[in-house]
């Protein structure tokens, strides 16, 4: 008999699997049980968009395009990204096309890490950043920012953490599951702190589109730290597109040339058919995002006025569609708390310790659902936390 | 204004305290502007999106192309006023185009809807013809499908 624990990769083996499921596998026992523990939009891709997927595949665009995705597609991109960001990338060298932002975090820290090799990763923030950071033999160095900072990546945290073993910083804004922004000044006293150093950003915009009350800031967009960006988004979140599988890194030529070898030998291209769409999503989804931000702001306001006046403390989230409530005055762990509000109130959330250590006192709801869902968990939210007192 | 209108639009049932809520408003203001609302008749009233076809309920709908003389000093105005105020107009429309007046009515059978075209619609003066479309059945209304696809996928864990 092999015994394949001892034959498998330790680094794989070593990776803590996610903590979550137990709380989906109860709640798919569950009769109207309410999830609000899914991170992905609730709208259905813009039908225009889905329309453009499957005339593609009527046209018989079932091939693979070039390793880079199809030029069209990078030049819409590149004009989307200064259109809405102020942002320039050359479609020719600068932008690439990948399955999902995923893969394009993958390609990032698997071109820059060797062994031993720091990353930086503000925490709370989505679960992948240590895990591939581990498989690259790279050291994760958490930063853990706080609520009174409401949950930014603050210079001096930074200063702290840099080493001269520091090779990338992961810059996860806006972000899940807080919903904290960072803004031109935060950037700017980051590049302070960088000044001199070969230290390079990988910045996870994914969010970028849903972002409240102000407009999105990349790292990018500040000239001393263009230079060090790789920048990464798609198509998931912006134009409920998570299924489809399209994301995209930009950044210096020379980088992204190491990381298309990558994902020539692993993955060959994105899929033909999400191209076409995005294609489409490009040039005529603006309006979606608009109306789609719309409706997430109107939830946003209406969860966090719910929650304040419950009295849970409420950090008012900037960006995504995730609030990330302190429960520490029910003198429950966020374990406890989310098993036992699953148990006795039929609703999922999740605890903030899924997103590091210092999510502990917190809980990630997100609003990307109804109002109708919204409502009835606010309500039994108050009867949980009324029997606690 | 706007956003309490498209709020209200997308679900008249949101509550003053809920829309508040959700534009960040007073509720009392919201409340104002509502009223207000309904005093201008910007918003004319609150209905449900109902499928007849689901219930046991018999219903027809027809939908009427109707060609009329527009008259001297009240144009096409007069004339849509006589027809609106029949109880089986649920909608009148003043068109551009092949015709002049989209007229939709309900009611408990064909046979009705011949009667109200015949009796009440076609005789009144200035009207010159009528067609009338039998409408078979409705998919969608004020942007909603009347028939969701009731199927659950299976869905990634955690994100």
């Amino acid at each position: 008999m092999i015994e394949y624990k001892n034959i498998m990769s330790k680094n794989v083996q070593s990776l803590a699997p996610s903590g979550i499921r137990k709380f989906f596998d109860v709640l798919d026992t569950m009769q109207d049980a309410i999830s609000l523990g899914i991170g992905e939009p609730d709208f259905v891709t813009p039908w225009h968009i889905r329309e453009a997927g499957i005339y593609s595949l009527e046209q018989g665009h079932t091939k693979y395009t070039s390793n880079a995705g199809m030029t069209k597609l990078r030049e819409e991109i590149s004009k989307y990204l200064d259109r809405r960001f102020s942002l320039k990338y050359d479609p020719k060298g600068q932008i690439f096309v990948t399955v999902g932002g995923s893969e394009a975090i993958d390609l990032c820290v698997r071109a820059m890490v060797e062994t031993g090799d720091e990353v930086i990763i503000p925490i709370p923030s989505f679960v992948c950043y240590g895990p591939i950071t581990t498989m690259s033999n790279g050291v994760p160095v958490f930063i853990e920012t706080k609520a009174e900072n409401e949950f930014r990546l603050t210079a001096k945290e930074l200063e702290a953490a840099i080493t001269p073993k520091t090779k990338l910083v992961i810059l996860p804004f806006p972000n899940n599951p807080t919903g904290a922004v960072m803004r031109m000044e935060d950037w700017k006293e980051i590049a302070q702190v960088l000044r001199g150093t070969d230290i390079m950003l990988l910045s996870d915009e994914i969010y970028a589109e849903l972002t409240y009350g102000g407009h999105h800031v990349s790292p990018a967009n500040i000239p001393e730290l263009y230079e060090r960006t790789l920048l990464v988004n798609g198509f998931s979140k912006a134009y409920a597109m998570t299924g489809w599988r399209l994301g995209y890194v930009c950044g210096p030529d020379e980088i992204l040339k190491q990381m298309l070898k990558i994902h020539q030998y692993g993955i060959m291209s994105a899929p033909t058919m999400s191209q076409y769409a995005a294609i489409d999503a490009l040039k005529d989804g603006d309006v979606d995002i608009e109306r789609m931000k719309e409706s997430y702001d109107h939830r946003r306001k209406l969860i966090l006025k719910g929650l304040r006046d419950m009295g849970l403390e409420c950090f008012e989230p900037r960006g995504a569609f995730y609030i990330f409530p302190s429960i520490k005055s029910t003198g429950l762990t966020s374990d406890e708390f989310c098993t036992r509000f699953l148990q006795e109130e039929r609703v999922a959330v999740i605890p903030g310790t899924a997103f590091g250590e210092n999510g502990e006192g917190f809980i990630r709801i997100s609003y990307a659902s109804s109002v109708e869902n919204i409502e009835t968990a606010l309500e039994r939210m108050r009867n949980f936390i009324g029997r606690l007192k | 204004m706007t956003e309490i209108l498209k709020l209200l639009e997308e679900d008249s049932r949101y509550t003053p305290a809920q829309i508040a809520a959700m534009t960040g408003k007073d509720e009392s203001e919201v409340r104002n502007i509502i009223k207000k609302c309904e005093e201008d008749h910007i918003i004319n009233g609150y209905t449900a999106l109902i499928d007849w076809d689901r219930t046991h309920e018999e219903a027809v709908t027809a939908f009427i192309e109707v060609k009329i003389t527009p008259q001297r000093d009240d144009g096409f105005d007069r004339i849509a006023k006589r027809i609106y105020q029949y109880e089986e107009v649920e909608s009148l429309y003043l068109m551009s185009g092949a015709f002049d007046l989209a007229v939709t009515v309900s009611a408990r059978s064909l046979k009705d809807v011949a009667q109200f075209v015949s009796a009440k619609l076609a005789p009144i003066d200035g009207v010159r013809s009528t067609a009338t479309h039998f409408i078979l059945k409705k998919y969608k209304d004020k942007h909603r499908p009347f028939q969701v696809d009731p199927e659950q996928e299976e869905r990634v864990l955690f994100v």
